[in-house]
């Protein structure tokens, strides 16, 4: 994207209501709400309960449930971008499983 | 060139002809799916529906933890803004708040700046109040119909939405704690926290000119109303005609900074090729990324689905929604023979540049067969949809004039 040069004055007086037209009263008042649980699982195969124990510290099923068939060196990516970027908690012994698994369920077909 | 709105077309009789077309063009009654098909290419294409998420009603549901909740495209014909009970739902990291004490939420304001500021919400509603319509629209919206696929949240087209947003011009209270000289950035954070102790916490920055420029606000309002948990309560950064990753919602925090923030959700993440379109080749080499910023220019046909069939020779409103990116509709062009030949649309009215605008034409398929319509959005900078699609390893700014294939009976 190129940078777009807007002349500012314009814009910002054409645009924004000054205070004395906008008359909307917001109230604002303690909230509490409840998020639920997720519901579904993930598909039988080996290495489904190296995934369940590691990758859903953080997310739900739907992470992997909704993804495409992706290739295992996007898979080898995918979780490697998870514990170097966002430090998931998983050992080097269980990455191979991890990999494995997603191969299988969301893999080429 | 002007579209002057004829008065049969007002907006409400738009509606009015919603229904008929509306009743036409959907043979199921989508209100009662439990599931819905999102035609991603490769697949997976079928979503629940859920209604189990607080304050919010029915939803695409993409992920549970942390949420991300599409908005049924349906909801996208009802007018130019999206009720708070549909607008989409993203959120990076799990550890999201559940309650908020108004009484005791402080927005604070450090960093370099003359005089640091811990606001309440009252003080900050004792501010000017300014007003506007905003497209928020998620980087990665219709990211599912890239090709090849990529990895990510799996979106169709409602990872967008429109809104009245009510609130302060963030100039204001930053002008309160006054911004030192040498400032370049400006850095917000929310109350959203990484899952493990050193995950990176989702913040974004603008640059102080941006920051100052007077639209951008923090939103305590939403369409009239306070904005859902979901959607950032109390208090959510608005950055009209820049992609949502920059709306930090439930905003408690405001840094100035002194040099370039080079954090992960600048430097890395939601970054985009510098080159038209944010396009690049899968597997290409040498492009230059840059943070995401501008919106580009879409529209949608919202009251006929895909395959939809229609009589031939009988007169049929098509209708939809268009929006300029970070600029104005200019105007929006229809074809039905899959982009051959466009004819101009009448666009409804003008709710600001940064708003979705609703336009609508007539079609008369002559002949019994199979038409491809097509609609195309100009902005206000000449800027129009291209015809061929992006793509980007992250699924980012897509844009393609959009196809609806239909037959006529």
């Amino acid at each position: 994207m190129t940078a777009k040069i807007l002349p500012i004055a314009l814009v910002v007086g054409a645009l924004v209501l000054p205070s004395a037209q906008a008359k909307t009263r917001i109230v604002l008042k303690a909230v509490e709400v409840e998020f639920p649980q997720s519901d579904r699982g993930l598909p039988e195969g080996p290495g489904r309960e190296v995934v369940l124990s590691n990758c859903f510290t953080c997310h739900s099923a739907g992470m992997i449930l909704t993804q495409p068939p992706l290739p295992k060196a996007t898979w080898e990516a995918e979780v490697t971008k998870m514990r170097n970027v966002y430090k998931a908690q998983v050992d080097d012994k269980d990455v191979p499983a991890i990999v494995e698994y997603l191969t299988a369920v969301k893999g080429p077909k | 060139m002007e579209y002057a709105m004829p008065a049969a077309l007002s907006r409400r009789n738009l509606l009015c002809q919603a229904g008929v077309a509306g009743l036409a063009a959907f043979a199921a009654p989508s209100w009662a799916q439990s599931v819905v098909n999102l035609p991603l290419p490769g697949g997976p294409d079928e979503r629940q529906i859920t209604t189990a998420f607080p304050q919010k009603g029915r939803m695409i549901l993409q992920r549970t933890r942390a949420p991300l909740l599409e908005t049924p495209f349906e909801v996208f014909d009802k007018g130019v803004f999206t009720p708070n009970d549909e607008f989409f739902v993203r959120w990076h990291w799990s550890v999201i708040p559940t309650s908020i004490d108004a009484d005791t939420f402080r927005l604070n304001v450090r960093g370099h700046v003359e005089r640091p500021l811990s606001l309440t919400l009252r003080n900050i509603q004792a501010l000017p109040q300014i007003e506007y319509a905003a497209v928020n629209q998620c980087s990665g919206n219709s990211r599912g119909f890239f090709e090849p696929r990529v990895p990510g949240g799996e979106w169709g087209n409602g990872a967008m939405g429109n809104a009245l947003w009510t609130g302060v011009s963030l100039k204001a209270v930053l002008d309160r704690a006054g911004i030192k000289a040498g400032a370049v950035q400006v850095r917000f954070n929310g109350l959203d926290e990484p899952t493990g102790k050193d995950g990176p916490d989702f913040i974004k920055s603008l640059s102080v000119d941006h920051a100052r420029d007077g639209e951008v606000m923090l939103a305590y309002g939403m369409n009239g109303e306070r904005l859902p948990l979901l959607n950032g309560y109390p208090l959510r950064l608005v950055v009209p005609g820049w992609y949502a990753t920059y709306w930090i919602k439930m905003l408690n925090d405001i840094e100035v900074l002194d040099s370039p923030d080079t954090n992960f959700w600048m430097k890395t993440a939601y970054t985009i090729p510098d080159t038209p379109h944010a396009d690049i080749k899968p597997g290409q080499t040498g492009v230059t990324f840059v943070p995401i910023n501008e919106l580009n220019p879409r529209s949608f046909i919202t009251n006929i689905k895909a395959g939809a069939k229609l009589a031939a020779g009988e007169p049929v409103p098509v209708r939809g929604i268009a929006f300029g990116g970070d600029t104005g509709v200019k105007r929006v062009d229809f074809s039905s023979d899959g982009g051959k030949t466009w004819q101009a649309t009448h666009l409804g009215a003008d709710e600001g540049k940064y708003s979705f605008r609703q336009w609508v034409t007539r079609f008369t398929p002559p002949a019994k067969g199979d038409y491809t319509l097509m609609v195309r959005c100009t902005n206000d900078r000449d800027e129009a949809q291209p015809d061929q699609p992006n793509w980007n390893p992250s699924g980012f700014m897509r844009n393609v004039i959009e196809a609806t294939p239909i037959s006529a009976v």
